[in-house]
């Protein structure tokens, strides 16, 4: 298609409507009387102190930086894995691990549902032996890891777990992340393999693993990033991803777990957009909303129960396949809102991600961002710049009421499990995501380089092109080794995560057993598929 | 049969979860006075083809942004012209290189939209070039 014509400019500054890009309308000048009743002790306290509203910790980032974590994967494992080194050794301080749909969906790499889809959009990974190559030349316990995977989750920690057993390295000294968060599936990401019940009764078998044998790892990361992709307003990112968090604390407290035994491990994971003082409100907002919730819901007493720690992303929907080289704009103001948000780690988009995975030089200058914005802008001198802005204290506080009052509806309709088998968060953010577009189509709301600022030609890029030979060489791999097993081991390792999947037991261990076997990502899927049922999408529209 | 209103099947093929562009068009058809069939995440060729059938469509939209898409269209063509569906019209939308675009029109796809069109095009479109079957 041709570019759209330039449309007639909006109405005159007048009569223009002044809205965030959540369409929330913002107070042409905020006065000393907007905070009126706001108590600083009650309300924001000291970075560190209850209800966190200006920071997780006392120093901010003079104590410690946020970590630069780039989400990373692609092609064969051998192919990311040379992706993970030039990473750290250019100075990134995390590792964060992309995964391909078929690994993702809970499907090896020759399965038919696989077909055209391997390495393409992640790293393929069917069995321990290709997570060995992932992680080839890097200690588990010199790097913390961050894993997005979420129905074929257990399986993956499994196999790190397993890994990290094979270097030597003791459970209680592995530390990381993995996303975990099947609820936001339902919501916004789309990925799962059965249906919501026994989805998070599997994360709850996990968040009970991990206090016992991993105590260092993050067994959910409860996101909004996806829920905001999918076309989610502020409000909403915020009062789904908290409604999804109490559902995991409320689900953990029902098995009889402590709440402070399993809440200092809980971690966030938000989206970071572009409207910029909305967004740094948010990230204050949601610090204040979780220690509330922890504090006076669920009556957790250690103060690390209270605390919402985030990682941030910044927004992929943001950005433009016109005109790619202005989203290196974009990513860099988008980072700076996350930092001055009190983030504790950061991904920065590259500028070519609406066209590809992206290319070396477009990583690279989009985890330089970060590092000017950590070293010359001298924002991390000083924790919550922001905090007594009129605007920004406003505006967290308005976001705090909007998003508490969407929890309540959810409590009202039995929680949130209850509200999305209702498509209720699904249609929330249907609609909002159709009116954003509608007032793009308008020009009600502008996209530089999409509805205004077009220009004639476009400069082609250098994409990063995933090789066709990386799904033949994957199918290969998981075909020997699936021949060069033990039949017998296999089949009783199988027996045993089927036997757990019926009788409610802990799940984990017998996948453990089954990774160390060689059972793959998709046998393992498959008893779920049997035992808990396949959930298919009920296209809500 | 002549009065019923025209029927159009959005489809998203292969295993990504990425719908918001589907649920818009299939919003904005159905706002446009289209009768819209929404088939839902995690369609095979199969599947959508066999939908068609079912729901006597006169177009298809594929929504695709796994970079399937020479894979995806080849196959769900293939089908139609089997089934004898070769007068649906088939579209699509996705992140989709020119180069690509271009053999896959050569291919027998009417039309590609790609990031930056406006619900209003498509619909504008789709009234200019579907017809009742």
């Amino acid at each position: 298609m041709t570019a759209p014509a330039r449309k007639p400019s909006p109405a005159s500054p007048r009569e223009r409507r002044y809205t965030t890009v959540s369409d929330m309308d913002v107070d042409p000048v905020y006065r000393p009387e907007s905070g009126a009743g706001r108590s600083y002790r009650e309300d924001l306290n000291d970075p560190g102190e209850y209800p966190f509203t200006r920071g997780a910790y006392p120093s901010m980032y003079r104590g410690k930086l946020w970590t630069m974590r780039q989400f990373a994967g692609f092609g064969t494992p051998e192919d990311t894995n040379r992706r993970f080194r030039f990473l750290l050794d250019r100075g990134q301080t995390g590792l964060s691990t992309a995964f391909d749909m078929p690994t993702l969906m809970g499907y090896d790499a020759d399965h038919e549902r696989a077909l055209g889809e391997v390495g393409r959009e992640g790293v393929s990974v069917s069995s321990l032996a290709d997570m060995e190559v992932l992680f080839d030349g890097i200690r588990l316990d010199q790097v913390t890891t961050s894993m997005t995977v979420n129905c074929s989750a257990s399986i993956v920690l499994a196999m790190y777990f397993a890994l990290a057993e094979k270097q030597g390295v003791a459970l209680d000294r592995v530390g990381g992340t993995i996303q975990n968060d099947m609820l936001k599936e339902f919501i916004a990401q789309n990925e799962w393999i059965s249906p919501p019940r026994p989805s998070v009764r599997i994360i709850v078998d996990m968040i009970e693993f991990c206090a016992e044998h991993a105590p260092r790892w993050h067994p959910v990361s409860i996101s909004g990033y996806h829920i905001r992709e999918a076309g989610s307003t502020a409000v909403q990112e915020l009062a789904f991803t908290l409604g999804d968090g109490i559902a995991y604390v409320q689900l953990a407290l029902d098995r009889g777990i402590d709440v402070d035994r399993f809440a200092p491990r809980l971690s966030f994971f938000f989206n970071v957009h572009n409207d910029f003082l909305e967004e740094i409100a948010k990230f204050r907002a949601a610090r204040r909303m979780w220690a509330k919730i922890m504090r006076n819901r669920f009556g957790a007493v250690d103060r690390r129960s209270w605390l919402l720690r985030t990682h941030a992303q910044t927004a992929g929907c943001s950005l433009t396949a016109q005109q790619p080289l202005n989203n290196i704009a974009r990513v860099a103001i988008q980072a700076l809102a996350a930092v001055l948000g009190g983030t504790n780690s950061l991904h920065t988009n590259s500028m070519d991600e609406t066209l590809a995975l992206p290319s070396e030089p477009a990583v690279l200058a989009a985890l330089r961002t970060q590092q000017v914005v950590a070293e010359e802008t001298g924002v991390i001198n000083t924790a919550d710049p922001f905090g007594g802005s009129y605007a920004i204290e406003a505006l967290t506080d308005r976001l705090e009421r909007e998003a508490f009052a969407y929890i309540d509806r959810i409590d009202e309709m039995g929680g949130m499990i209850a509200a999305i088998e209702q498509g209720f968060p699904q249609l929330e953010i249907a609609e909002a995501s159709y009116r954003f577009q509608k007032q793009l189509d308008s020009n009600e709301k502008i996209m530089v380089g999409v509805n205004d600022y077009l220009v004639d030609e476009e400069p082609a890029m250098d994409l990063l092109h995933i090789a066709p030979e990386v799904e033949r060489t994957q199918v290969e791999k998981v075909r020997a080794r699936k021949k060069n097993r033990s039949a017998d081991r296999t089949s009783a390792c199988l027996n045993g995560v089927r036997d757990a999947a019926s009788n409610d037991s802990n799940i984990m261990p017998p996948i453990l057993e089954a990774v160390k076997a060689e059972c793959t990502v998709g046998e393992i899927s498959d008893v779920f598929r049997e035992v808990f049922g396949e959930y298919r999408d009920p296209a809500w529209l | 049969m002549s009065d019923r209103p025209i029927r159009i099947l959005i489809a998203k093929p292969g295993l990504d979860g990425h719908d918001r562009g589907a649920k818009i068009i299939a919003r904005a058809l159905r706002d446009g006075g289209f009768e819209v069939i929404y088939t839902g995440l995690h369609q095979t060729p199969e599947m959508i083809a066999e939908a068609a059938v079912q729901e006597d469509v006169d177009a298809i939209g594929l929504s695709i942004l796994s970079g399937a898409h020479m894979t995806l269209f080849p196959a769900i063509l293939e089908l139609l012209e089997k089934k004898g569906l070769s007068g649906v019209v088939l579209f699509g939308g996705g992140i989709i290189p020119d180069d690509d675009v271009t053999a896959l029109k050569k291919r027998g796809v009417d039309e590609i939209f790609t990031p930056g069109a406006s619900t209003d095009d498509i619909v504008a479109w789709a009234r200019e070039n579907i017809r009742r079957n």
